[in-house]
């Protein structure tokens, strides 16, 4: 079975920052690929999002919890096993994602929500 | 405070409806006029995951939205009416008293060219467009409200 890839779906040039950034922390290539919304209606994010995605399976990161971006990765998923959504993307769940891309989609979503969720805190000073 | 914008964009409830004029409107409820939305209740739902708590969402067919017109401009509330494009608001014109339109986001597609950065037509859009302004709509386009609200004059 085929690594786990990760699709970044943001407003505007947030995803692909994200992508850039991951690859100057790892060395990682290629585990990312980036789908911004910019001069998208639905229709035309989602035939993004379906070019984006492939056939393989894939955890599909959104930046908000509501709007364009999750609408059309909710229903890019709706009807495939092998894709697991989450929002609120982070570059610390990111970093985390591309080293446990062997897990199945649903397993790799649960851990980078684990893992971004920690990195939100307020340092002590 | 009824209706406090007539919106046109084609990815219904997204960021800018929400956040860009939502909160400074101080909006308590969106009317969504879409009637495929109006018959999946799955739609209905992604569209909610959207929308903070406090902030109400009412789903309507165009034929519902006919007869809700005049609730919802009498609503003490401050509400937000979207369509996801040019036909649907120019049925609510025919159809009931819609003072003005925002053009807020219309994109790309076979047979429509652009006019401004964020709104691409048809020239049957257009004309309908040019109709309801002929009518006595107010109709500018304006994606966020720090942008300038630019009548159609200077588009078509």
């Amino acid at each position: 079975m085929s690594d786990t890839k990760g699709v970044i779906v943001s407003h505007a040039a947030v995803a692909d920052a994200l992508v850039l950034a991951v690859a100057a922390i790892t060395g990682v290539e290629g585990a990312l690929v980036a789908v911004s919304n910019d001069g998208c209606d639905n229709d035309a994010l989602t035939r993004r999002l379906t070019a984006a995605v492939g056939a393989g399976p894939a955890v599909l990161f959104v930046d908000l919890p509501g709007g364009s971006c999750l609408t059309a990765a909710v229903r890019h998923a709706r009807d495939r096993a092998d894709l697991a959504v989450v929002t609120g993307v982070n570059l610390a769940m990111l970093l985390d994602f591309v080293f446990h891309r062997e897990l199945p989609p649903a397993e790799a979503a649960q851990r980078a929500v684990q893992a971004g969720a920690r990195a939100i805190r307020t340092p002590a000073a | 405070m009824s209706i406090a914008l007539y919106r046109v964009d084609d990815r219904l409830i997204h960021g800018q409806v929400v956040v860009g004029w939502g909160k400074p409107l101080h909006a308590d409820f969106i009317v969504l006029v879409d009637d495929r939305v109006r018959a999946s209740p799955w739609e209905q739902e992604l569209y909610r995951m959207g929308v903070p708590p406090g902030l109400d969402v009412e789903f309507a067919s165009v034929a519902e939205a006919r007869q809700g017109l005049e609730r919802w401009e009498h609503d003490p509330r401050v509400g937000i009416l979207l369509t996801g494009d040019v036909a649907t608001i120019a049925a609510l014109v025919n159809g009931g008293h819609v003072p003005r339109i925002n053009l807020g986001g219309v994109h790309a597609r076979d047979g429509r060219r652009e006019r401004l950065r964020f709104i691409y037509l048809s020239d049957d859009e257009a004309e309908t467009l040019r109709r309801l302004a002929r009518s006595g709509v107010q109709v500018t386009a304006q994606d966020v409200p720090t942008a300038r609200a630019v009548p159609l004059e200077e588009f078509l």
